[in-house]
């Protein structure tokens, strides 16, 4: 065998699967391998089910051998994902496996179904390796509010990977899998991208079905893939794209078959940049950002007009009251969703018997704070008096934000381009007791939710030795256009420094020694809460 | 408000008096099960009535994480059909919400259903009552998912136990809500069977209270006559038969009449009837009332109701109750009675319906009344008896209703061959033939048979010498037995009277 195939993308993976130079089984191996032995310092996955995936990746190279008997068309033929390794975000259903979503409340539920896009992948022969850590319910943006312990960002062990879908984004990160599924409900899947320097594509509302994934916010959760390059995620996204019966929410929309053939080359990914019109929003460099982030967001924009593209200064003027009306209409829908998580007909059960008994005891047990605080948050807004100064007041401001964003469609741009995170990761525990400051960290994100809109999150050099992610936002439907871009910044930036560079503490995090991230979460919120220790 | 016309007064010990002071304003919501093969938001059979407990469930209907809802769209035809037939009015895009509670029975915590926007709005629907026709305002209706089934059980170890039952989870509802425009228990009985009727003609619901598939619940508030204001409400449930609807409501105006009258301030509360105390208990007090916290379903699009769709469904609907009740009367000259059985009864009417037109498509001569007579006589009594659905060839019941009017055989022996065409599914041409069935006119012959019956029955003679009236019958019967009921029954009767009514000529000795 030759290269070490965990540090490969997942179109050569392909390409070796085809040529016969290495199985399907011994892929799944090498990456569970890597994934077993670092999963203690870094604690991306809360499952890793071996057996499972070696059986998919037999199954695999069955397919692979009965494709190379009927010779060469039957080959090519083959999808790129077969016999390729991918992990599931934990509130993905796979039959017979655990989906915690991070939560005590369903410690030990093993859904009984797939998800729509668990039989796509199945059905496309991916070999799922586990499932990944993330927030509880996906809420949060460090992944610190899981229940089973935080993740750590592989380039620097005692940081977060950013959230929710921090599992996933740590995993692909540190050469686990190739490619991850995420779910974005404000920035779960971009935020954690740029802060693990991954590529990381929330789709359009609707692109993707909703059907077995446990859901957050009902009218802003998207599914979509992490991968270490755009060609990768784009032939992922188009792997579980698509309608389903079963999501009455999921569009009739084809999805374009653009998305598997993305320019390999970088002189045809960057020639397709010329006379692109790029909007730049002013508001979106918020006051709080890094200046090292700041730096790389304008470096990459001025790349881009090298190359050719057109970049203006836009505004969406409503992008201030994103943030407060994302956290009125998210935890609405969601204290109305985890309604359901009442012990009665799966996870644990506590109490003695008594109906309210039951309620108080499994719901106030099960649920972690931040979940608490939402499904309060959401429960006041909806409350008699309240629905209509909070509720229906935020969903006519979301109809304002997607409205900014029509306008600029409606000039003719191709997309923007935007800072993804504020800042890059933050030490664990810095922001836990603090929720507004945590919740700040989606501000740039969370309103291309609100819209219902395709952005993407692509790697954009360092800062301070950390990743920096560069976000584009497209019009509904318009992936191909995000993809094209993302691979074209790829091209532009190939000869880059960082390009080459692998996460600093990934060495760390094969040292036996490494503490567990939940024990340096502990040591930091120590630290913060001690008066000797504080500023 | 509208009232409604006709208003009378509740039958029943007190309810005058309190019925003289207070004007009771009543209204009705009703819960019915629609007949759909599937649930309301996934595909589980719907058929689960006598199945074992949580075999007609799947993730869907047992709220399992990550599942969402897809809409049956024939349960929505059946709403929108309903509205057609109340005469009301739908919007073009209607929307689902979320209505939000905490019950075991409940699995997502929350039942999908319609808020602000239901799909059938301001309709109306005319009944008789005993004081003559009465219409009742329609609010609204729409559309819902059923919750499961709670069963209480103890344990053979004698623990109290909840079980939970998910066949019924999620099963299509459709909620209709009157207008508080009834004023009396009656009323509100005869709307509700008036609704059922018509739920049932169109083919929406089988509506039986007794399986749980039409639910009634009565809101009931009282205020002097003369007055506008509305009185403090109770919502009275339980009621599981129309009887019942109308005893609990009774009840209630007099409790709260007596309340009232004793100065008392009435609470807002939901009451259940008992019907075996014959009276309502307080179920639970307005402290408890919750707060649905109702907002759009964001897993369901807003609910587009093109024109041509609703169209479609307007022309689809049967004949409506009152339309067929008054052409029964008006244009086919049947009594209010026998109209009446026919229109409430689909199997009686469809025979009735289906008889006439073989007839038409053979020479159309049978009086309608005379088919009608048939139907609601001896095809129900057939049919009563057999405790299940019988089958009557429309032709031959033609047959044999031609047959009877014509004097060919007599109207005993029609039912003889009607019961052995049910029995047997033999047409009735041929049964007359092998029984060797016609009628026998001949007074002469009927003569010789009257005095042989009269012979051998003295004591029926004497009987009706000594005033016994019904004693007639019997020895018409004898008659009949004895012509193997050929003989022609107007004859006999007449034949017999004359024989037995002759002063002091006492036959047979």
């Amino acid at each position: 065998m030759t290269p070490d195939p965990t540090r490969l993308h997942a179109h050569e993976l392909a390409r070796s699967l085809r040529a016969g130079e290495v199985t399907a089984r011994e892929l799944a191996a090498a990456h569970l391998d890597l994934a077993e032995r670092q999963n203690r310092a870094l604690n991306a996955w809360l499952s890793i089910d071996r057996d499972r995936a070696l059986g998919d990746a037999d199954g695999a190279d069955r397919r692979l051998a009965d494709a190379r008997a009927k010779g060469p068309e039957a080959v090519n033929a083959l999808h790129p994902l077969l016999g390729v390794p991918v992990a599931l975000k934990d509130l993905v259903s796979l039959r017979g496996g655990q989906c915690t979503a991070g939560s005590r409340i369903l410690e030990g539920y093993r859904a009984p179904f797939d998800a729509h896009i668990t039989e796509r992948l199945r059905d496309v022969g991916a070999v799922i390796l586990g499932k990944t850590n993330m927030d509880e319910f996906a809420m949060g943006s460090s992944t610190e509010h899981s229940a089973f312990g935080p993740t750590a960002n592989p380039w620097a062990l005692d940081r977060v990977p950013g959230g929710s879908s921090g599992g996933s984004a740590t995993a692909v990160a540190a050469f686990h899998t190739p490619l991850s599924i995420g779910t974005d409900t404000g920035g779960s899947i971009r935020q954690p991208a740029a802060l693990t320097g991954i590529v990381g594509m929330k789709p359009t509302y609707g692109r993707v079905s909703r059907y077995g994934i446990v859901a957050f916010a009902s009218s802003l959760d998207q599914i979509g893939p992490f991968a270490r390059d755009a060609r990768d995620a784009a032939v992922l996204l188009h792997a579980i794209a698509g309608r389903d019966e079963r999501d009455s929410t999921s569009a009739p929309v084809p999805v374009p078959d653009e998305l598997l053939h993305l320019p390999a080359g970088d002189d045809e990914a960057a020639a397709w940049l010329r006379g692109r019109r790029l909007g730049l929003p002013r508001e979106y460099f918020v006051a709080g950002m890094e200046p090292g982030v700041e730096a790389r967001v304008r470096e990459s924009v001025a790349s881009l007009e090298s190359a050719g593209a057109i970049v203006e200064e836009v505004s969406l003027p409503h992008t201030d009251y994103g943030l407060a009306t994302y956290y009125i209409v998210a935890p609405a829908e969601a204290s109305a969703n985890l309604a359901r998580y009442d012990g009665i007909r799966f996870g644990p059960r506590l109490g003695d018997g008594d109906v309210l008994g039951n309620y108080l005891a499994t719901r106030g047990r099960g649920f972690g704070a931040e979940v608490k605080r939402r499904i309060m948050l959401g429960t006041y807004a909806l409350s008699a008096g309240y629905y209509d100064a909070y509720y229906l007041k935020a969903q006519k401001v979301r109809t304002l934000i997607k409205a900014d964003f029509d306008a600029l469609w409606a000039q003719g741009f191709d997309a923007l381009v935007a800072p993804t995170s504020p800042t890059v990761a933050f030490p664990m525990g810095a922001r836990m007791d603090d929720p507004v400051a945590m919740y700040l960290s989606d501000a740039c994100t969370l309103p291309v939710n609100m819209a219902g809109l395709p952005g993407i999150s692509v790697p954009a050099g360092l800062s301070d030795g950390l990743p920096v992610g560069l976000q584009f936002i497209g019009a509904p439907w318009s992936e191909p256009t995000l993809f094209r871009l993302a691979r074209a910044h790829e091209a532009i930036t190939a000869d880059a420094a960082w390009r080459g560079l692998e996460p600093t503490d990934l060495g760390l995090a094969d040292d036996p020694a490494t503490p567990a991230p939940a024990e340096r979460l502990a040591a930091a919120r120590t630290a913060l809460s001690d008066p000797a220790l504080a500023r | 408000m509208t009232t409604a016309r006709g208003a009378g007064v509740a039958p029943g010990a007190g309810s005058t008096s309190a019925l003289d002071r207070y004007e009771a304003v009543i209204g009705i919501e009703v819960h019915c099960q629609l007949r759909t093969a599937s649930k309301m938001f996934c595909g589980c059979s719907t058929d689960y009535d006598g199945a074992p407990p949580n075999s007609h469930v799947c993730p869907v209907c047992l709220g399992l994480p990550g599942t969402l809802p897809t809409i049956n769209r024939r349960a929505v035809e059946h709403v929108l059909a309903t509205g057609a037939a109340i005469g009301g009015t739908t919007p073009e895009a209607t929307r689902w919400d979320r209505k939000n509670y905490f019950y075991p029975d409940l699995p997502k915590g929350y039942q999908i259903s319609q808020f602000d926007l239901p799909l059938v709005s301001a309709g109306s629907l005319t009944f008789d009552t005993s004081d003559g026709p009465a219409t009742v305002q329609i609010r609204r209706a729409h559309l819902e998912e059923d919750t499961a089934k709670l069963v209480h059980a103890t344990t053979t170890e004698g623990r109290r136990v909840s079980l939970v039952d998910f066949n019924r989870s999620g099963a299509p509802l459709m909620e209709i809500v009157t207008e508080p425009d009834l004023r009396t228990g009656e009323q509100a009985r005869r709307y509700a069977e008036e609704l059922q009727l018509l739920l049932r003609s169109i083919g929406v619901s089988d509506a039986d209270m007794e399986r749980g598939q039409l639910r009634v619940e009565a809101n009931v508030s009282l205020r002097p006559r003369g007055t506008e204001p509305f009185g403090i409400r109770t919502e009275v449930k339980n009621m599981n038969s129309f009887r019942a609807v109308e005893r609990a409501i009774a009840f209630e105006v007099e409790r709260q009449a007596r309340a009232l009258d004793a100065g008392e301030t009435l609470a807002q509360e939901t009451r259940g009837w008992s019907d075996d105390r014959g009276e309502t208990y307080v179920m639970r007090s307005k402290e408890d009332s919750h707060d649905y916290r109702y907002f759009p379903e964001p897993d369901l699009p807003p609910l587009r109701v093109e024109p041509a769709w609703l169209a479609e469904i307007r022309r689809r609907l049967p004949e409506l109750p009152a339309a067929r009740r008054a052409r029964y009367r008006e244009a086919l000259g049947l009594s209010a009675y026998d109209a009446e059985v026919l229109v409430s009864d689909p199997d009686a009417a469809t025979l009735f319906e289906a008889t006439l037109a073989a007839d038409a498509r053979l020479d159309a001569t049978l009086d309608a009344k005379a088919v009608a007579n048939w139907v609601t006589g001896e095809y129900l009594r057939l049919r009563n008896a057999a405790e299940g659905p019988i089958s009557v060839g429309p032709g031959d019941l033609a047959h044999i209703v031609g047959q009877v009017a014509g004097g060919t055989i007599s109207g005993a022996n029609g039912k003889d061959v009607l019961a052995e065409h049910v029995a047997t599914g033999r047409p009735a041409g041929e049964i007359i033939a092998a029984r060797g069935f016609h009628q026998i006119s001949d007074a002469s012959e009927i003569d010789r048979v009257v005095d042989e019956v009269l012979a051998a029955n003295p004591a029926a003679v004497a009987d009706y010498a000594a005033g016994k009236a019904q004693a007639v019958g019997f020895l018409v019967g004898q008659v009949m037995k004895a012509t193997r009921g050929q003989a022609r029954a107007e004859l006999v009767q007449s034949t017999l009277r004359a024989r037995l009514d002759v002063p002091g000529d006492k036959v047979g000795g």
